[in-house]
């Protein structure tokens, strides 16, 4: 191949290695980490811009940057290929994404549960059992994809006696105004403004399924591992952000302000999304929480998702992927364990001895 | 003159030459997946050509579990269905209005920068008021495609009319044609070819407003399908549907391409 040059061979094979470096799991300075617009993430945000992240990484010596991403799942996927050292994300996605993508992955911080976040909206009709036959729009394979899923089980139906219409989140609001579209499942803050309407009537929501869907701080397992002052810090700076939030003083009001702005909403609007979000403010309660028994919860979620086929095309059952709780129980196979809960950090918070 | 404009490969090395940029990519994509696996075999944004295959199989050659349905023969005769009509549409209504804004003064002076105008309105942005207009269903997915390439049909269209020779139309004038018979024997034989090259060449935005729609609302299809497997980041569907995609777009214009010079052979006398 003689129009093949061997530079040519070097110069790929470098650009290639360059283009798939994972993240490395060796001890380092600066960390990555993302979040997208929901109600129990823009704690961070306001936490990056006001210096809170800063004064965090400084104590520990570490450079640590917390950007938003105004795509979710590309926030997800970019951590699951190894160039962010941690996401904000619900358990769901962190199981489904990087844990099934191999990407072994820590629940670091499990900020709250949607206590009524996500909702099944129908219009003009008043009784979940009135989904039957109906097209649904959500996005699908989502936390709402679940919602539907648990609550169809509920009133003895199943996915076949509705049909699932994919429709993109950014335009859920759009969608409900057009004429053909009856039935809906989304979050926050979709579901305030599209339940203004007279004709939508919240048939089923996330509070009839306390603390299955979390949204939590996960991070590579083996980065926290080699690096306990990145834990050590983001939990820091979490508590203290939610510390002023709680405070009750001028600076908790702005806080609170600058965040509902932040999520395009006024502070009426952000307390109401507040209302639905079982936010777990001191480092006690979410170690209650954390430390408790989430195998049910887990397990409801990991047969969602087999049954989607979201654990792998090839996997036998849904123990193909092994889930570690606090207590170091482990459910499925305990040979690849990739999503783990790890309440250690939270507990030194809760004991005040970051 | 032995200088590098005047050397012609030879028909083998025109060949390799050919083949060369695509080996590139190939053996790039391998390096970099086979690195990536060997430090995690689960890893999915670059899978091995074995997983790829098997996903193939799934999408192409078994029927789908819950549906009974072949999914990637589903979905591309969805997308395909919607890219017809959508173009089709698309040609009729780019072709009347560009004859008519390139032949008539009085079309050209209503029409030219009104065109000029929505040419430049990205349609995706006005997105909400497509689907409440004309809903979430088929007819929206179609209406993107048309007015995303009407207007450069019309302006196109519009341009090569008002190239042709004028002596053409003096000399049709001269033999007692009226407007009417300049438009059907004229202009209308002449811009039929530069109709297909204009098709052919809004194929490719064709095709990123039917991945659009399809992303926003839909129950299947080709853009359907990469938006739904990229939630759980599964390249290995993701890459051979991509690869289809191209494979169709590329048929497609091969196929334009064929009709045109079968159909319009005058337009290629006197070319080698």
């Amino acid at each position: 191949m003689k129009f093949f040059p061997k530079f040519a061979i070097a110069a790929m094979t470098a650009l290639a290695l360059v283009m798939s470096a994972p993240a490395q799991a060796a001890p380092k300075k600066e960390f990555k980490v993302a979040w997208s617009i929901y109600v129990g993430w823009m704690p961070w945000g306001y936490a990056q811009d006001h210096g809170i992240v800063k004064k965090w990484a400084d104590k520990y010596g570490l450079k640590i940057e917390v950007v938003q991403f105004n795509d979710y799942i590309e926030s997800i996927n970019q951590y699951t290929a190894g160039s962010l050292d941690g996401v904000l994300s619900t358990n769901m996605d962190a199981l489904a994404i990087p844990s099934v993508g191999g990407v072994d992955t820590t629940a670091l911080i499990v900020g709250d549960y949607s206590n009524g976040n996500d909702a099944i909206i129908l219009k003009d009709k008043k009784t979940l059992a009135d989904i039957k036959g109906q097209k649904v729009n959500l996005v699908e394979l989502s936390v709402s994809h679940y919602t539907l899923a648990r609550a169809l089980e509920t009133v003895g139906l199943s996915e076949k006696d509705i049909t699932v219409v994919n429709t993109s989140d950014a335009d859920m609001e759009a969608a409900w105004k057009t004429p053909d579209v009856s039935a809906m499942v989304t979050w926050n803050p979709m579901v305030a403004s599209i339940l203004k309407d007279p004709r939508a009537n919240s048939v089923f929501d996330s509070s009839s399924l306390p603390g299955e869907i979390q949204d939590c701080l996960v991070v590579n397992t083996d980065t926290l591992k080699d690096n306990p002052d990145f834990g050590k810090a983001m939990v820091g700076i979490w508590f203290e952000t939610l510390a002023l939030m709680q405070s009750g003083t001028p600076e908790a009001k702005a806080a609170r302000e600058s965040m509902a702005k932040a999520s395009g909403t006024d502070l009426a609007g952000f307390e109401g999304q507040l209302k639905t979000t079982k936010m777990f403010w001191t480092p006690a309660e979410m170690v209650a929480f954390t430390g408790g028994d989430l195998v049910p919860a887990m397990d409801k979620v990991r047969n969602f998702l087999f049954t989607h086929g979201l654990l792998g095309n090839n996997a036998p059952s849904a123990d193909v992927v092994g889930i570690e709780f606090a207590d170091g129980k482990i459910i499925g196979d305990k040979a690849n364990v990739k999503f783990r809960f790890n309440d250690d950090y939270m507990k030194l918070a809760a004991d005040g001895k970051l | 003159m032995r200088r590098l404009i005047n050397q012609q490969p030879s028909v083998l090395n025109s060949l390799l030459l050919a083949a060369l940029p695509f080996a590139l990519v190939l053996l790039a994509y391998a390096v970099a997946s086979e690195a990536r696996l060997s430090i995690n075999p689960d890893d999915k944004l670059l899978p091995d050509w074995s997983t790829i295959e098997a996903a193939i199989i799934r999408m192409g050659f078994v029927a789908d579990l819950r549906t009974g349905n072949f999914l990637l023969l589903e979905d591309t005769m969805a997308s395909l269905q919607r890219l017809a009509i959508g173009v089709a549409v698309a040609t009729v209504i780019g072709g009347l209005i560009g004859i008519l804004q390139g032949l008539i003064p009085y079309a050209r002076a209503m029409l030219a920068n009104f065109t000029s105008v929505v040419a430049m309105v990205p349609p995706l942005a006005i997105l909400p008021i497509l689907f409440i207009t004309f809903g979430l269903g088929e007819l929206s997915k179609v209406v993107l495609i048309v007015v995303g390439i009407v207007p450069f049909i019309v302006r196109d269209l519009a341009l090569r009319t008002s190239e042709l020779p004028h002596e053409e139309l003096i000399k049709a004038q001269t033999l007692g044609a009226s407007t009417w018979q300049i438009i059907l024997r004229v202009v209308l034989p002449q811009m039929l070819p530069r109709l297909i090259d204009s098709v052919r060449l809004s194929l490719g935005a064709a095709w990123l407003y039917l991945i659009a729609a399809e992303a926003i609302a839909a129950e299947n299809g080709l853009g359907y399908r990469i938006f739904l497997m990229r939630r759980y980041l599964a390249m290995d569907v993701i890459l051979p549907y991509v690869f289809w995609i191209t494979f169709l777009a590329f048929t497609l214009d091969f196929i334009l391409r064929v009709f045109q010079r079968v159909t319009f052979r005058w337009m290629y006398r006197g070319q080698a």
